[in-house]
This record gives structure tokens, C-alpha cells and sequence, in this order.
């Protein structure tokens, strides 16, 4: 009995002196920085690289470093035109015809990016039996919708619309003209997301043709591209490798060799692997650390701000005191967001006194809202429950995570101590809470929002009469109307003028109430460079390099 | 066999588990660990039921926050520090204590009940009956639990009685397996045949025999089941079924503990030091309590 | 015994059977879908989605479809060795809902490897630590070395995989620096040697916590044969201590180990979804609890199956070494 005990004992000792000889190596940033190969923490394994099915910011990060779009990610600023495929485009003098002239640049199979690739890649976008997500994107392409939907339900009567109606226009091989619904100065911007990315024709018919969804064309070996990286290897929620794509257009000035994805869900071991020098970057901090590494490193530690909202919505479908707007009010005005901010969140988070995140240049929303106790309470008398008396017992729902249950509990507090209401917590996994929100189950839930693009449309579009992200009942002509003119205009200070406009009316009623806006808080190696804030936190890998730097000492010893 | 004679041998039978049990119970008051278990457990569980009490008296709450205070490490004015809510430790690990003991006993009582009928009927049953038995546990341990779970939160709502449903549900397969072995060996054992030749009831044989020799195991697996349950039951009210923040349990204080030992070790020590003191007494009064009930200890 | 063997065998396909309709009701009957998300897809590409994967058909034909893909069709040893469950055995697990363009095979077959890896290192831990132990203190009752191994087993009871996994990779992995924090393989690493610093504290954690079972189960089992006659009897007749404890006393001793170990072995081969998300591991266990959260239908289903039959597969190895060990109860009746 003690023998097996004592080779237990030997083989554990073994075990160890061979881990103690590996832990005098380099640490794998050291060795990736001489690599020029860059370790990123994201987040969770991609579901998917196709771009016309992606949804996901995790995605995002992958796709765009292996495929390019007409404009590409701008390395500092996202309201600046970055050119990727395209080398200049113009517009026509009403503004609703974009006409793309392409450079010379090759997919990864050889082929030349031509304008047919991209009218292809729309086409395929447009397709009903494609079942794309982000298929509305493309929606401001004129005659796009009718396409989609004579297809899917199409009017008595009605013929599906042949594709020559749609606003595509292969000029010549490297020019294709868009023809939009109305005249749309953001229109290029647009261009960034992924659902206007090309992908390539011959490849994607090799695999199953245009609609097949079986994925098999962006399998390792298999898959094209045309982005500044290719892709090497990927092992499902393990690991997944680029490399720099020699022939890509702008490949002298791809700075990094490769990067490392990988998909750590976990805020914590994601942490762990940034302080035992396995990442360059993370994708989030915990927020119990976040104060920690302000102080002992403030260098390793950055905060960009983020174009997002996390706000608590309202049912209105519900009979009961939420449906009356003094009561909503009440609750907006006693919730104490700096002190949530400063005390809990510590992310350096701003303080949503109105619903649009700022930063969007040429929409500078009002503080509609503030913390204001005695005319939270005097909201709640006037509406019938003075210090809380007789206010029936609603829930607030979120889906279970830390953050979130900190938020509530927190707020559910303030609005104790400040109205005298009991409000119950009440967590449900992820997607039993997304039913319950669509199916009007729930008093008042969490919810966040992260604009597509940087325009507030993204951010009010969604409060219109019946959208399937309203989720609140809430419905109000002037403010349909105000929005759908929105989109009429081409001129963008009367668009934002119209908007500010449905974003006060959507502060007036409240059926939402806005709680902060978001900000990126990430650990970022000092050798990363070229790293800028950027409000959608899309990034053109291209720009990206990494510098020597010496070893870091650890925030860990620093305690 | 006539009736009164029936009636004799009831009360004869009453008196030796009488006395069975009289004969543990001061044997296990001799075992000084067991003793020293059992009134620490009995002074902790009665601190931890007595928090609304302590919370009344003290003025402390589970709930009121003071987030300027934040997180503080152990002071005086707050023994357990506070959390990075500004909530007082002390009164979130009694109440704490409350839910977690409150809950452990209860599934694992529940667990053990499902477990050692199934068990012992399926061990001492027939082939077919076993064979049938033994399949229906393969089938529930296979099921997904968390989808379960989830179900039950759905359709019956945050019932606190679902928490021990969902629990037991599952703590008792490995037992009944466990049970379930050990009679198979016993029953065939000499005591066991020689009883049976000897013309004993089955009721006696299993009640006299093969019970207390199958308590040994149980109560160690019990030992093992009671922190598990405990543990589950965070990882359940994770997934909206039993307790909701902010009131807290073991498990939850612990599982947040751990997530921030780094920064704020105390949020984890000290709950899982109050929670391991509480199971090592219960181990040893486990320990003790086999040891006492151990039919072939028993003075003969 | 091959008869009692092959009635357990053919018992597998009911049970099974059962296994796969009550899961197919319980996930069919959960809220939400595979293809819900917070930004909602409109009803035309749902439509369009659930088409693709054949959820617009009626139920009960889901289910015939299904069953009809995974009833075993051939037998291929060779592709068989490699996990590969539709060229060795026919099954088709159907495509991933969520991960696109991966099949539930597929996902089985990477990821089941690196959890039987993982969990086969605990195993032996566990073994290795959790029987001596307990034997030592069943054998040395009421002296220190009962109380110290036993009392170290109660702390690994105590300390859940949740604590025990973060604090392992904070002393050994960032204080100390002895191994990393986290990874399954060395980047660019090619050899055995150069993977397993990345191993040995997932298996530790997860060894540690059925070592500390087996001990007390162990102990418990020995305590309960230790005072049986015919161990007395042997002890008498003058037998060394060291044959009457392991020739008899562990052989009875280990009974109710063995029963726990049956599910217990199951469960740790087929991964640990917290072990596995703390030390970010590529097992099946993250698809396990992944599934069900994503609503992923056919690989919920596909590794609900596939742990199905291991553990039928290893109770039924469980019930024979009951029988092995114990003489006097026989297969057949």
C-alpha cells in the first residue's frame, strides 16, 4: 500500500521537475513578438467565416482580417474612409449613385477581384434561400428589398422581380455602379460591415453553390480570400491561425505575421492567460480587476469608448403602474448612475442621461434624464404611490451573468432606498430569457445595444411600431413618422435633426430607460502598437505591429 | 402463526431497535470527534437559522448596500468585511448558512430516501427487476440535466420545493447504485442465508440484516452528497431555479469568492472556511455515527 | 457470462432508445431556439434557417429522420479506431446547428479524445492517491495517519472544482510559474512532452476531488470488511497483514468503490465543462453544456447518445467485476 503511494509520490515529482525546466522558456508573447505573430483572447469559438451569415463581434474580428471589402476599417477612425477593394468611387450630383472603381488585387486562389464578384457576393446576400441575417443591410441598394421579398412572400399576383431590376451595375471588370433607394451620404460607411463583403465565386461554387450552407468553402484548405491574411489552422475551441497573405494587394505594409485567435469564454481564465504572458490583447476585463490594474498598471490596462447602450426595458403590454409614464420617469430619475459607475462598473463608463451613445460626429444628444430624488418621489405620489405604498411586487429580469446581476441588484437597491419599492431579481439562462423578453413575459429587463454602424439610426430605428427588437409594446405615430422621414433625407444635418427629434419623444415616454454607455476596457500588451479607440472597436489588422519591448513584470507580483 | 404471537414478536422486535439504537446513541456520545461534530454543527446551524434574528439585533441586512464603502477587508465594525457592494459579510454568510444547510439536508435526505428503497428493492428483487431498475438509472443519468433544469424553471416557476425535486432527482442515482451493490453482496453472505434457514421474515431480514450493514456506505455517501448538494444548488440558481440575489447561499458567496480571490481573498476564505468547518463536523459525526451503528462493533 | 453480457448489450439499444426520445421531447420542449439571438432574426431568414435544418418539418418526422441517421449501419474497425462514427459504424450525428459547417461527428471526434486524455490523467490520480490513502486509514483507524489523509480528502470534498481550478493556475501557474495557465498543446510544441506542462493542473483539479471520494469510500469500505469474520479468521490462522488486507479485505472492501466508480468514470472521460472552461480545454464537455445553452439540437442530442452508452457501457463493466469479486453471486440465476 505505501509502495503505491510512494511511486505516486516519484511520478508527481517527475511531473514536476519537467514543468519547473519548461517554465524557464520564453513566455509565448516573447516568442510571438519575435514571430511578429500577435495572441488575441476572443472571446468565443466562431460559429462561422462565412460574412453573409456571421453575426458576431467574435467573427468580425476573424473575417475581417481575411477578406476585404470595398472601404475597409480606417485604423483610427470609424467615420473615415479607409479604401480597401475599391480605389476611389463617385457619386452622382443627387447622391444616390455610387459608381466603385477597383484596384488590381487577386484572391487567394489566384483569381482577380472583379466588379462581378461583388455583384455575385450581393446577389447571394439577396437570396432568400441563403437565410442571411444582416440581409436588411443591403436593403438601401434600390429595388434590393422587392427582390428579397418578392421572393419570400410575394404580393397575389406578384412575379418575383428579376435580378437586372436590383441597383447593380457591373460597368466593367473593375467598376461596378450602385444605385441606391434615396440619396445616402453614409452609404460608405455602410460598406464596412461584413454583409458587404465579396467572397469568390469560383470557390463558393466549388462548395455546394451560392446558397449552400454547409460551409465547407471556408474550411481550412479550402477557404479564399482577399484580406491581408489568410487562414492557416483552426481547431474548434482551442485555436484559430492566420498568416499573412502574400498576395495581397497592400502586403508590403502588413506589418504582423499572424495572429492567434483564441476563443476563451471565460472573463477570468482570459486574465489569467494575459498575466501568464499567453495573450497580447484581451477581449474583456473582470470587473473586480479593473480598479486593480488602473492602479499597479495603469499601462497594461486601456479604456476606449464604445458606440452602446445598456439600458432595461419596460413592458407596456402589462396592466400595472409601468404603464403610466410618471412612474417610468420616477424610476429613470432615481437611479443613480454615477455612483453605479464609479462604485460598480468602474470601466469609466458615461453616465446615459439619453438613449444615443455620443461620439457620432453631428449628433450631440441633450441630457434628457438626471439623478433627481424628490422629483423621483414626487413622480411617484402624483402617480399614486407615495413612498412606495401599495406598489405591487414587479421583477426585473436579466440573463444570468455577473455584471448584470451586480446592475440589478444595485439598482433594485437605489430604487428601494429613493421611491420605496420592492423590486424582486430574476435571472433566466440566456435564452430563455431572449423568449421571455420577445414574448412579453417579464415586468422590466436588461437589454444593451451595439450600434451596426456609427448613426444613431441604429440605435432609434429599433423603438418603431412593431420592430422585431422593439420587445416593449411601445408604439408612437409621431415618432414612426420622424424616423421613416429619417431615412427620406439625404441631407445629413436634417437627418440628425429629425432623429434628435425621435430620440426626445423616446425620452419623453420612456419605455425604455437608459442605465450607460458602454465603453471598451481591454488588457493590451505594451508591444502592440498602432492600437487606436476606435467607437466600433473594428480593427484593420493590416495596421497593427508589435515592437520589442522588455519582459513586463506581472500585475500579480505587483499585489 | 396466530396473531397474538404476531404481536409478541413485533414488540420483541421493538425493544432490540429500541435498544439499538439507545446503544449508538451513547456509543457515538462517547466518540469525543463525533461529539465535537455534532455540537459545532449544532451551534453553527443554530447561528445560521437565527440570522434574521442576529440581522434584527445587529442592524445588519443582506441587502443594504453602501456603495461608496465598497469592498473593505475585515474590521471591526464589519467581522467578515464587506463585499464590493458594500454589503456586511458576516450577515450574507449566516444567511448564507441558512439556505445552504436548509437545502443540503433536505435533498440529501430526499436523495437518500429515493436512493437506498430503489437500491435496496432493485439489489434484493429478483434479476428482472434489477435488470429493469438498474436500466431506468442508466436513463436518468444520461439525460441532460441542465436542460431539466431549465424546463422546470420555465413551467413551474422559482418554486423552492423544484430545488430539491431537481436536486434529489439526480443525487440519488449513484447512491441507489451503491446500495444496490452492497446488497447484492450481502444477501448472499452466511448471516443473511443462515437467517433465511432459520425461517426469518423477509421484512426482518432486510430490516435486521441487510439495513444496517448497507448504513455505512450511506452515510459516507451522504458525507460526499451533503457538500455537493450544496454546491449544485448555486450552480442551479445560476440557471434561475431556487434562491435569486441578492440573497446569497454558500455555494453563490463562494463561487463569487473565487472569481475575486485575487483581489478580495476574504470574500472567498471566510465563506468556504465556514463552509468546510460545517462539513468536516459533519464528517465526523458521520464517521461517528457509522461507527456506532456498526452492527459488528455492538457488544455482543 | 458472455449470455449475461449479451442480454446487457442488447439491453443498450431500448435503453437508448428511451434515452434518445425523452431527450429529444426535453429539448424540443425548452424556450428559445438554436437560431434566437438579442438581435432578432426577421421571420423570412428564420423561416429560411429552419428549412435549411429540417425543423419546419413535422416533429415525429424529425425524429424517424433521426433515428434513421443514427442507427448503426456497417462495421469499420479501422475508421472506428479513429472516432469516426460514420465511416466505422454508419451514424450520422446530423450538422451542427451552431457551429456552421462542422457535423456533430465531427465535433464528437475532435473533442472526445483530448476529454478521454484529460480525464484518464485525473483517473489514475485518483486511484493512485484516493485507495492507499484510504486503505492506510482504515487500517491505521483513530491514529494520525487516519485523521491527516482523511481530513486532506474532506478539504478536496470541500473545495469545488470552481475554486480549486483559479487557485491552481494562480499559485502554480502566475506565482510560481511552473506551468501555464491555461492551453490543451503547445504552440508549435510537437511532442508529448512538450503538451504536458499544459495538463497537469486541469488534472490535478480534476483528480483531486475523486481521490478524496475514493479515499472515504475506501476507508468506509474497509472499516465495514476489516471487522467480518472471516477476515478475523484469516488474521488468526496467521496470514501476513499484508495478504489478508489485499487478498481479502480490499477485495470486499472496494465494493462500494467500484459501484461509485461505474457513473464516476464516465463523467470524468467525457469532460468537465468547468475544468475545461477554466483552463480552456477543447474537450467535450464545453460542448456538452454549450449545446444545451445554444440550443444546438442535434449535438445536445449527439453527446447526450455518446454518454449514454459509456455509461451503460461501464455500469455493465462495474456489474461484472461485482460479480468477479464476488463468488457467490452468479450471472445466471
Amino acid at each position: 500500500m505505501k509502495k503505491s503511494g510512494f511511486f505516486a509520490g516519484i511520478i508527481f515529482l517527475i511531473l514536476l521537475g519537467l514543468a519547473v525546466g519548461c517554465g524557464s522558456k520564453l513566455k509565448d508573447v516573447e516568442r510571438a513578438q519575435r514571430e511578429g505573430i500577435l495572441l488575441r483572447g476572443n472571446n468565443t469559438e466562431p460559429e462561422t467565416l462565412d460574412p453573409h451569415v456571421a453575426t458576431g463581434v467574435p467573427e468580425n474580428q476573424i473575417i475581417s482580417s481575411l477578406i476585404e471589402g470595398l472601404i475597409a476599417y480606417h485604423p483610427s477612425d470609424d467615420t473615415a474612409i479607409e479604401f480597401g477593394m475599391a480605389e476611389r468611387f463617385e457619386t452622382n450630383a443627387a447622391g444616390d449613385v455610387y459608381t466603385f472603381h477597383l484596384r488590381d488585387a487577386k484572391w487567394t486562389n489566384g483569381d482577380a477581384v472583379t466588379a462581378r464578384d461583388f455583384e455575385y457576393s450581393y446577389r447571394r446576400m439577396l437570396t432568400p434561400e441563403l437565410g442571411a441575417e444582416y440581409v436588411s443591410m443591403l436593403f438601401v441598394i434600390k429595388n434590393a428589398q422587392r427582390y428579397y421579398e418578392s421572393r419570400v412572400q410575394p404580393k397575389p399576383g406578384e412575379q418575383p422581380l428579376p435580378w437586372e431590376e436590383v441597383g447593380l451595375k457591373v460597368l466593367d471588370e473593375k467598376t461596378l455602379e450602385i444605385t441606391l433607394t434615396g440619396p445616402m451620404p453614409h452609404f460608405p460607411l455602410m460598406l464596412k460591415h461584413y454583409s458587404w463583403f465579396p467572397v469568390n465565386p469560383r470557390n463558393i461554387e466549388a462548395h455546394g453553390g451560392m446558397t449552400n450552407r454547409d460551409g465547407r468553402w471556408f474550411a481550412v484548405g479550402n477557404f479564399v480570400g482577399n484580406g491581408p491574411f489568410r487562414l492557416k489552422t483552426w481547431r474548434t475551441n482551442q485555436i484559430l491561425e492566420v498568416e499573412k497573405n502574400p498576395d495581397y494587394w497592400d502586403a508590403e505594409n502588413v506589418k504582423l505575421n499572424g495572429i492567434r485567435f483564441f476563443p476563451v469564454e471565460s472573463v477570468d481564465t482570459e486574465r489569467r492567460m494575459f498575466e501568464a504572458g499567453q495573450l497580447h490583447l484581451t477581449g474583456n476585463v473582470p470587473l473586480h480587476e479593473i480598479p486593480i490594474y488602473r492602479e499597479k498598471s495603469p499601462h497594461l490596462i486601456r479604456t476606449d469608448p464604445y458606440l452602446g447602450t445598456y439600458f432595461y426595458r419596460v413592458n407596456l403590454t402589462r396592466e400595472g403602474p409601468m404603464r403610466d409614464v410618471r412612474v417610468r420617469r420616477a424610476l429613470a430619475l432615481s437611479i443613480d448612475r454615477a455612483s453605479l459607475i464609479d462604485n460598480v462598473l468602474k470601466g469609466g463608463q458615461t453616465p446615459a442621461h439619453y438613449f444615443v451613445p455620443r461620439g457620432i460626429p453631428g449628433y450631440t444628444p441633450k441630457d434628457y434624464l438626471r439623478f433627481d430624488p424628490s422629483e423621483a418621489r414626487r413622480l411617484m405620489a402624483e402617480a399614486g404611490y407615495p413612498e412606495g405604498r401599495d406598489f405591487p411586487v414587479l421583477e426585473i429580469l436579466y440573463n444570468t451573468r455577473e455584471e448584470h446581476k451586480t446592475i440589478a441588484e444595485t439598482i433594485q437597491q437605489m430604487w428601494r432606498q429613493t421611491l420605496g419599492i420592492d423590486l424582486r431579481l430574476h435571472n433566466q439562462e440566456w435564452k430563455v430569457y431572449l423568449d421571455a423578453q420577445s414574448n412579453f413575459e417579464y415586468d422590466i429587463a436588461r437589454a444593451g445595444w451595439i450600434g451596426d454602424f456609427v448613426d444613431p439610426y441604429t440605435f432609434l430605428e429599433m423603438f418603431t411600431t412593431g420592430n422585431g427588437n422593439n420587445d416593449t409594446g411601445w408604439s408612437n405615430e409621431r415618432y414612426d413618422a420622424l424616423i421613416a422621414r429619417s431615412i427620406r433625407t439625404g441631407q445629413t444635418s436634417t437627418r440628425f435633426a429629425l432623429l434628435e427629434e425621435a430620440e426626445s419623444i423616446l425620452m419623453e415616454e420612456l419605455p425604455i430607460i437608459p442605465i450607460y454607455i458602454y465603453t471598451n476596457t481591454i488588457l493590451l500588451h505594451p508591444a502592440v502598437k498602432n492600437w487606436n479607440p476606435k467607437l466600433l472597436d473594428n480593427r484593420n489588422m493590416k495596421y497593427i505591429y508589435l515592437e520589442e519591448v522588455p519582459p513586463q513584470p506581472r500585475a500579480s507580483k505587483l499585489y | 402463526m396466530s396473531a397474538p404471537s404476531a404481536n409478541r414478536e413485533e414488540a420483541v422486535l421493538q425493544e432490540e431497535s429500541f435498544s439499538l439504537w439507545e446503544d449508538a446513541w451513547r456509543r457515538l456520545i462517547q466518540n469525543r470527534l463525533a461529539l465535537g461534530g455534532l455540537v459545532f454543527f449544532v451551534i453553527m446551524a443554530a447561528l445560521c437559522f437565527s440570522s434574521p434574528v442576529i440581522a434584527w439585533l445587529t442592524g445588519l441586512s443582506y441587502q443594504e448596500q453602501d456603495l461608496a464603502l465598497g469592498a473593505t477587508s475585515p474590521s471591526l465594525s464589519h467581522w467578515f468585511g464587506t463585499d464590493d457592494l458594500g454589503r456586511d459579510q458576516l450577515i450574507r454568510c449566516l444567511y448564507g448558512g441558512m439556505v445552504s444547510i436548509g437545502v443540503g439536508f433536505a435533498a440529501t435526505c430526499v436523495s437518500i430516501v429515493i436512493g437506498v428503497a430503489y437500491g435496496s428493492i432493485a439489489g434484493y428483487g429478483g434479476r428482472k427487476t434489477d435488470a429493469a431498475m438498474m436500466r431506468i438509472v442508466d436513463i436518468l443519468y444520461s439525460l441532460p440535466f441542465i436542460i431539466f433544469v431549465i424546463l422546470l424553471t420555465v413551467y413551474f416557476g422559482r418554486n423552492i420545493f423544484l430545488l430539491f425535486v431537481a436536486i434529489g432527482c439526480v443525487e440519488w442515482l449513484t447512491l441507489s447504485r451503491i446500495v444496490r451493490g452492497q446488497v447484492l453482496h450481502l444477501k448472499v453472505q452466511q448471516f443473511v442465508e443462515v437467517a433465511r434457514t432459520l425461517g426469518s421474515k423477509e421484512k426482518d431480514i432486510i430490516l435486521k440484516h441487510l439495513f444496517p450493514n448497507v448504513l455505512g456506505p450511506v452515510i459516507i455517501y451522504s458525507t460526499l452528497t451533503v457538500p455537493g448538494v450544496m454546491l449544485l444548488e448555486s450552480a442551479l440558481s445560476f440557471l434561475g431555479l431556487g434562491v435569486q440575489p441578492p440573497m446569497s447561499s454558500w455555494g453563490s458567496l463562494i463561487k463569487e469568492g473565487a472569481e475575486k480571490m485575487e483581489v478580495y481573498p476574504w470574500l472567498l476564505i471566510l465563506p468556504a472556511l465556514l463552509f468546510s468547518t460545517t462539513l468536516f463536523s459533519l464528517n465526523f459525526l458521520g464517521d461517528g455515527l457509522r461507527d456506532a451503528l456498526d452492527p459488528k462493533d455492538s457488544p455482543k | 457470462m458472455f449470455r449475461f453480457i449479451l442480454i446487457r448489450l442488447l439491453q443498450l439499444v431500448p435503453v437508448l432508445l428511451v434515452i434518445i426520445t425523452l431527450t429529444f421531447a426535453l429539448v424540443r420542449s425548452v424556450p428559445g431556439g438554436p437560431f434566437s439571438a438579442e438581435r432578432k432574426v426577421s421571420e423570412h431568414v428564420l423561416e429560411k434557417l429552419n428549412e435549411h435544418y429540417g425543423l419546419n418539418d413535422p416533429l415525429y418526422l424529425q425524429y424517424f429522420n433521426y433515428l434513421k441517421n443514427i442507427c448503426p449501419k456497417k462495421l469499420n474497425l479501422p475508421a472506428l479506431a479513429d472516432f469516426d462514427l460514420k465511416e466505422g459504424l454508419g451514424i450520422d450525428l446530423g450538422p451542427s446547428f451552431r457551429y456552421e459547417g462542422r457535423t456533430v461527428n465531427e465535433l464528437i471526434a475532435e473533442s472526445f479524445p483530448v476529454s478521454f486524455e484529460l480525464g484518464a490523467y485525473a483517473l489514475l490520480l485518483a486511484l493512485l492517491i484516493g485507495i492507499p490513502a484510504g486503505t492506510l486509514a482504515a487500517l491505521k483507524k483513530n491514529t494520525l495517519l487516519d485523521y491527516i489523509p482523511m481530513s486532506s480528502a474532506m478539504m478536496g470534498i470541500c473545495l469545488p472544482s470552481f475554486v480549486l481550478g483559479p487557485l491552481f493556475a494562480l499559485v502554480f501557474g502566475l506565482w510560481l510559474d511552473w506551468f501555464p495557465v491555461s492551453g490543451w498543446q503547445a504552440p508549435g510544441g510537437f511532442s508529448w512532452a512538450d503538451d504536458l506542462p499544459y495538463k497537469i493542473l486541469p488534472a490535478l483539479t480534476l483528480g483531486i476531488f475523486y481521490a478524496a471520494g475514493l479515499a472515504r469510500l475506501t476507508r468506509g469500505g474497509m472499516l465495514e470488511v476489516l471487522n467480518q469474520d472471516y477476515i478475523r479468521t484469516a488474521r488468526a490462522k496467521g496470514l501476513s497483514s499484508f495478504t489478508v488486507t489485499v487478498k481479502h479485505a480490499l477485495r470486499a472492501g472496494l465494493l462500494p468503490v467500484i459501484s461509485y466508480f461505474g457513473p464516476v468514470v464516465a463523467g470524468v472521460l467525457s469532460g468537465s465543462f468547468i475544468i475545461e472552461m477554466i483552463f480552456q480545454i477543447p474537450g467535450l464537455g464545453r460542448h456538452f453544456i454549450n449545446a444545451a445553452n445554444n440550443r444546438d439540437y442535434t449535438l445536445v442530442l449527439g453527446t447526450v447518445l455518446f454518454y449514454a452508452t459509456l455509461i451503460i457501457l461501464l455500469n455493465l463493466i462495474v456489474d461484472i467485476i461485482l460479480v468477479l469479486m464476488n463468488p457467490k453471486l452468479k450471472f445466471e440465476k
